[in-house]
């Protein structure tokens, strides 16, 4: 029963070093951030990201090679499926986090600090002067934040990058097409497009930063409308960059040759985090630049 | 990397690895419940060591022992320990060497990432406990940690804590994501949903509730390290936010936390009560509808902990008729536990023993909880040791019972070892005639008006404070005792038969031998 | 209580034990059981609470015994054979609308109850504005005028090591809070710094004061006497330590109180013109050091290594008066250290830094006069 190529036994993994490298490595990763937080340089840090990359590189390269030797059945991939969907999933659910921020101050904390539902002597004893608006300018204590000149449009780069990320799931999606009909010359150049305009929608957002920081002074500290603007943006571009980041990765080894029509998982997870990414991104532009 | 070596079926026989090493790289879920469950125990013991120096500076009025800010220090401590130290992971550590057994699979769907989920905990733990050698002290503003004294009025070590919630929360959602893959995924096959035993139910249930509020919790304190060091004001009126946003943000994970923590408690009993009434469970498939409830429930009432913040009145309304409301489902289990007792067969082995503590107290506790959700009376609980009562009632006469009974339950079947019935027996009493002396006066300081979270109290609640603290030194020495007879049993005792109980029934019971294999099934059991 | 009848003999003696503890026994009804309290809204409280509480014994009379029953009777040991039905739609159905009805019987008091209490705005008498601050509350009589600041007694603080025979330890100020009764007193709650939440239980009233926002309740109290409360939201270190004391008293006295306070304030407000002594001002001092600054600089002016800067030796206290008196004034920003120039008077404030330029230890020989104060607001 040793050989390894039988589809019918659930492949159970023996021990594991990489784990504990990965906890060593997240543990590195936030204490040296405490640290810089309190004054202490980035190396800690930096050397714990370096940590965590290295796991994930000899983690993801085993399971490729286990992959790539038939090791895993229909079961095992059924795995991967529901360990990759609900982890989308959770994600979506961090997102909520900051989603609900912005929703509640737009909705309840500024109408109430202006005198809304119950709140008339809030109004009348703590903030004369406030007038509720969104996007939110002028914050009921100005000393003790930065003022925003202006708020960020919608219909500018913000509409670009929406654009640009739409297409970015139709060429991934073109790119899945072209693996499903053994095109592979199509299946790299369609990612390689996807993954280009992923990094120019990333290129693009870290543009209208600066724009936003500069010219409109609108920053983390300009009161609630800067902080849910730069928490969801952020985030997001975090995620961008990940996915991106995986995209490439993808795009690599589809240029190697791996992958097979009926086998490509690792694909098809990394296309259902583009897609999820590109949907949080219509959220934001709805609701953060839009309406 | 070698290809078939690593192959699992290849090592029927051989067994563990050996030395050190084996608990630091093992991918078997039986390992890893065993590295879950003596996690939880330590937890235990160090929150429960917190809890003893709360209790002694209780024990009379005046300060004693502590200064007050070291006294927050540690009742912040305690809650955290024991909901995310210890509780929530003896129930993981259950879940892994039970599910597995429970539904004819070979091991987890993800072991590596098993392997993970446990190991991130000891660095968060090690992270958060380091805050009481920070200079400033450690956290000391609740388990609940309200802005803005979490945010602009806490020490430094608060960013400390801040990354063991993200470590935890990491491992909760790796732990839950294993948990659904595993039981949608490598059922046996015949193994259909509604066959499942409830403890697998339970457990499927309160994963989709880690993985949905985890998240949110992680995003919370996300918030708060923004403001705490890149000026945002998400909790600050100031620049247009609300302190009370981030309460219901917490409690939006808060609140379905603490069903985490009871569902797969229903699942254990659920399994315990039938066996030793030697009748089958009394129905089965209201108890799943029943558990899918509260879940869903649990989602939409989470404002009943902020009744005093100063909500629109139709905001109190609808999270009072909603928190009620879950006397419901809740009710139909405890009518279905008892019901499947009558006209049954019944004996008192230990197990059977704390799982009947459990109905009687964890009942006790609903009640109260009850009387928490009516809004107006709420005025008068809230933030008093009425609601102390109320969640240790639900916590450790609830959770911690459960456990302790699943403990008693299976480890003949983990080990191959009977415990000792006679200490099974003194421990359970012992335990629980000290838990009610430690918190049955609680509700009475609390009605009477104590407020919970201070370190030193007038004169009138002096008598219940003190027999209160009796009965928590006594509650910890029975503890003590456990650990002895979880050493004792680990390490010997009368040979336990592979169907262990008479009335038991399941694979792990009926397909496997005690102790069981390292690698359960290999080849999937026939469900009949 | 015809449920005892029916459920045999140990549910009633669990029943007239609970009785015991929670109705017979008048006299001792305050340590056990929630209080009747003194306003229209309170004994509410008190009537729906008792509602809920005799339901959940009730129910759960009846649950436990059922168990017991089945527990006695359905033992093995006894020769019981297990029966085997293990479901019943009809019955399901009963014990999920039975407590259902239970539920709506409770929650249509509750929801008049609820609006009652939330119903703080119509025709109020008397509005004061309630402030909490790191830990002390500050009263603002807004119709009068009257401000002042009200913090736990020096006679508690004296004996924290041990208090026994101190009958109203913890639960006195030194200047209590004072009501007329019949009237309808809207509060308006608030902070200067983190959550807190007033809570004096023969009122009802238990509400967060929120940085930021307003929250308001009411009371009308129909009973003269003292009520006494604490601060009912974890806010720190003194959380424990900040009471408060209700004086309900007749509106004629009520009366005399306000034009009292009002003296007092012109008086202090007269003395800040004057030139003040060294002695004096020490004296002072100390008293409004240990009421406002003991509770974190220690009452000798060690701090707590790390998080409360020690007064001893410390560089701004050696300074310059100016940077002094700003601190002490202005606060820092960010930080526990409050801006005292809106809750100390111009006499406290030259006072207190004058002490601390003084003692524990400091000894710059200068003294802060109140004009010098007021100039600098
Ligand atoms: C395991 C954990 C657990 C569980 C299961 C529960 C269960 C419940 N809890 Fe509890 N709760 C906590 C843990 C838990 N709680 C914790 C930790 C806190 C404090 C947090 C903090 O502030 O630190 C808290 C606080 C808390 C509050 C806030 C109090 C306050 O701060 O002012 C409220 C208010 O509504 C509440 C309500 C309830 C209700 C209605 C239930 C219901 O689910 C109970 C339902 C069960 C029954 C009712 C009994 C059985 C039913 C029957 C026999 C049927 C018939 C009954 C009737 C019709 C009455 N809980
Ligand atoms: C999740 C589960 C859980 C468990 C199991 C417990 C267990 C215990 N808890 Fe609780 N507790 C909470 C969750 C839990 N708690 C939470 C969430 C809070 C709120 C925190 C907050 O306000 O933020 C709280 C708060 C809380 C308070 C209120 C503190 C305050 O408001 O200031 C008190 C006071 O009595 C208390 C006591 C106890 C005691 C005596 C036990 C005992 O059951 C513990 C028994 C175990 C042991 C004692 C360990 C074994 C013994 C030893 C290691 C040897 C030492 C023994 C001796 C010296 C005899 N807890
Ligand atoms: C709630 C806690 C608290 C109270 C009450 C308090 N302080 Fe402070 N105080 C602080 C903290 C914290 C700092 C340090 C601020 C910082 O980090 O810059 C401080 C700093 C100071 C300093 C500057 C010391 C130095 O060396 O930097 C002075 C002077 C001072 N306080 C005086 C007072 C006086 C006078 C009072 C009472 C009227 C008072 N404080 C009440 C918390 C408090
Ligand atoms: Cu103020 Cu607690
Ligand atoms: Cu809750």
């Amino acid at each position: 029963m040793s050989t390894a190529s039988s589809s019918d036994q659930y492949y159970i993994p023996h021990g594991t070093h990489w784990p504990i490298i990965g906890s060593i490595g997240l543990s590195t990763t936030v204490i040296g951030f405490a640290r810089y937080l309190h004054g202490a340089e980035l190396t800690m840090m930096l050397l714990g990201v370096a940590i965590i990359i290295f796991m994930m590189y000899g983690w993801f390269g085993q399971v490729v090679n286990e992959s790539m030797a038939g090791m895993y059945n229909k079961q095992v991939d059924m795995s991967f499926r529901w360990g990759m969907g609900w982890f989308i999933f959770s994600e979506v659910m961090f997102f909520a986090a900051f989603f609900g921020a912005l929703f509640y101050a737009r909705a309840f904390s500024i109408p109430w600090l202006d005198g809304g539902s119950n709140n008339g002597a809030t109004a009348e004893l703590l903030w004369p002067n406030f007038e509720a608006a969104w996007p939110l300018l002028a914050v009921p204590l100005a000393e003790k934040y930065e003022v925003a000149k202006q708020a960020m449009g919608a219909w500018g780069l913000p509409a670009i990058n929406t654009a640009i990320l739409l297409t970015s799931g139709l060429t991934v999606t073109l790119a899945h097409h072209a693996l499903k009909r053994q095109d592979r010359d199509w299946l790299v150049y369609w990612l390689a497009a996807t993954v280009a305009l992923g990094f120019l929608f990333v290129g693009l957002q870290a543009w209208e930063y600066s724009h936003a920081y500069n010219e409109l002074n609108l920053r983390m500290d300009s009161g609630i409308y800067g902080s849910t603007f730069y928490m969801l943006t952020g985030f997001h571009g975090f995620h961008v960059t990940m996915g991106a980041t995986m995209l490439l990765v993808i795009t690599i080894r589809a240029a190697k040759g791996h992958f097979t029509p009926e086998n490509h998982f690792a694909f098809e997870a990394v296309a259902w985090y583009w897609h999820f990414v590109d949907v949080v991104w219509l959220g934001l532009f709805i609701f953060v630049y839009w309406i | 990397m070698t290809t078939a070596t690593t192959h699992d079926d290849a090592h029927d026989d051989h067994g563990p690895a050996k030395g050190l090493m084996r608990w630091v790289t093992t991918t078997n879920h039986k390992d890893i419940g065993t590295l879950y469950l003596w996690l939880a125990f330590i937890m235990l013991l160090t929150g429960g060591s917190m809890a003893m120096v709360i209790r002694a500076e209780l024990f009379q009025p005046g300060l004693q022992f502590v200064q007050p800010e070291f006294f927050n220090q540690m009742t912040t401590l305690h809650g955290l320990i024991m909901v995310f130290g210890a509780i929530m992971p003896a129930f993981v550590g259950l879940a892994n060497w039970l599910i597995p057994m429970m539904i004819g699979a070979p091991d987890m769907a993800l072991p590596r990432m098993n392997n993970w989920s446990f190991w991130i905990l000891p660095f968060a733990f090690t992270m958060l406990a380091s805050t009481l050698l920070m200079e400033g002290g450690a956290p000391a503003f609740g388990w609940t940690f309200y802005a803005p004294l979490s945010t602009t009025f806490a020490p430094e070590s608060t960013d400390y804590f801040i990354f063991a919630v993200h470590l935890m929360g990491i491992s909760s959602v790796m732990g839950a994501i294993n948990v659904i893959a595993t039981i949608l995924n490598m059922r046996a096959p015949g193994m259909t949903l509604m066959k499942m035993p409830l403890f697998v139910w339970t457990w499927l249930i309160t994963a989709y509730l880690l993985i949905a509020v985890m998240p949110v919790l992680a995003g919370v304190v996300t918030m708060m390290l923004t403001d705490r060091h890149f000026g945002t004001s998400f909790f600050d009126a100031a620049g247009g936010g609300d302190p009370v946003m981030f309460q219901h943000i917490f409690w939006f994970f808060g609140h379905p936390e603490v069903y985490i923590m009871i569902l797969p408690a229903f699942g254990i009993i659920s399994a315990i009560i039938p066996t030793f009434a030697r009748k089958q469970l009394f129905g089965y498939s209201s108890m799943v509808y029943a558990t899918a409830s509260i879940a869903i429930l649990s989602f939409m009432v989470w404002a009943h902990h902020m009744f005093t913040v100063g909500m629109p009145v139709a905001g109190e309304l609808y999270f009072m008729y909603a928190t009620i409301l879950i006397s419901v489902p809740t009710g139909v289990k405890v009518f279905n536990w008892v019901t499947t007792m009558w006209k049954g067969s019944m004996t008192f082995e230990t197990p059977m023993l704390w799982a009947l503590g459990f109905i009687v107290m964890f009942t006790i506790g609903g009640f109260s909880g009850l009387m928490l959700g009516v809004a107006p009376v709420d005025t008068q609980y809230h933030d008093t040791y009425f609601v102390v009562a109320h969640f240790h009632y639900v916590l450790v006469t609830g959770a911690l019972y459960s456990i302790i009974a699943a403990f008693y339950y299976w480890v003949p079947k983990w080990t191959g070892n009977m415990y000792n019935e006679t200490h099974g027996k003194i421990h359970f009493w012992w335990s629980t005639i000290s838990v009610n002396v430690l918190f049955f006066p609680q509700h009475f300081v609390g009605l009477a008006g104590m407020p919970r979270r201070i370190p030193d109290y007038s004169l009138q609640f002096a008598e219940f404070n003190a027999i209160s603290s009796i009965g928590g030194f006594a509650f910890g020495l029975a503890q003590i005792f456990f650990l002895y007879i979880i050493i004792k049993t680990i390490k010997g005792g009368k040979k336990a038969t592979d169907k262990v109980w008479e009335g038991a029934t399941g694979l792990e019971f009926e397909a496997l031998p005690s102790p069981p294999p390292y690698h359960s099934f290999n080849t999937a059991p026939e469900i009949k | 209580m015809t449920f005892n009848k029916m459920s045999g003999r140990l549910p009633a003696t669990i029943t007239s034990v609970l009785s015991m503890l929670f109705v017979s026994s008048a006299q001792a009804e305050y340590a056990l059981n929630m209080t009747k309290g003194v306003t229209p809204i309170s004994r509410e409280i008190y009537g729906l609470h008792m509602i809920v509480f005799w339901i959940c014994v009730v129910i759960g009379v009846l649950v436990f015994a059922a168990m017991a029953w089945s527990i006695f009777h359905h033992r093995k040991s006894r020769g019981a054979e297990a029966a085997n039905f293990h479901e019943s739609t009809t019955i399901e159905i009963i014990w999920t609308v039975a407590p259902l009805i239970i539920l709506i019987a409770i929650a249509i008091p509750a929801t008049g109850t609820l609006l009652d209490l939330e119903d703080a705005e119509t025709s109020a008498d008397i509005n004061v504005q309630v402030t909490g601050i790191q830990w002390k509350w500050k009263y603002n009589y807004l119709d009068e005028g009257v401000e002042f600041i009200s913090s736990l007694a020096q006679s508690s603080r004296d004996v924290v090591k041990d208090p026994t025979g101190n009958e109203n330890y913890l639960l006195e100020v030194d200047e209590p809070i004072v009501l007329p009764i019949n009237k309808k007193v809207r509060f308006l709650f608030g902070s200067d710094d983190v959550i807190h939440a007033w809570w004096v239980p023969e009122l009802a009233v238990k509400q967060d004061a929120v940085p930021g926002y307003i929250n308001d309740s009411w009371a009308i109290i129909e009973e003269p006497g003292t009520y006494r409360g604490q601060c009912a939201e974890l806010c720190g270190k003194d959380h424990g330590f900040m009471p408060i004391v209700v004086e309900a008293v007749t509106e004629a006295e009520y009366e005399k109180w306000i034009v009292a306070k009002k003296a007092e304030a012109a008086a202090v407000a007269a003395s800040a013109s004057q030139e003040w002594s060294m002695q004096d001002l020490l004296a002072k001092g100390e008293t409004v050091y240990q009421t406002n600054c003991a509770a974190c600089h220690g009452p000798t002016g060690a701090g707590i290594l790390g998080v409360f800067p020690a007064m001893t030796n410390s560089a701004v206290v050696t300074g310059d008066v100016e940077g002094h008196t700003d601190v002490v004034m202005n606060g820092r920003s960010g930080t526990q250290m409050a801006a005292y120039k809106t809750q100390l008077s111009d006499v406290d404030l030259a006072a207190v830094i004058t002490f601390e330029r003084n003692s524990f230890g400091n000894s710059m020989g200068d003294t802060v006069q109140p004009s010098t104060i007021k100039n600098a607001r």
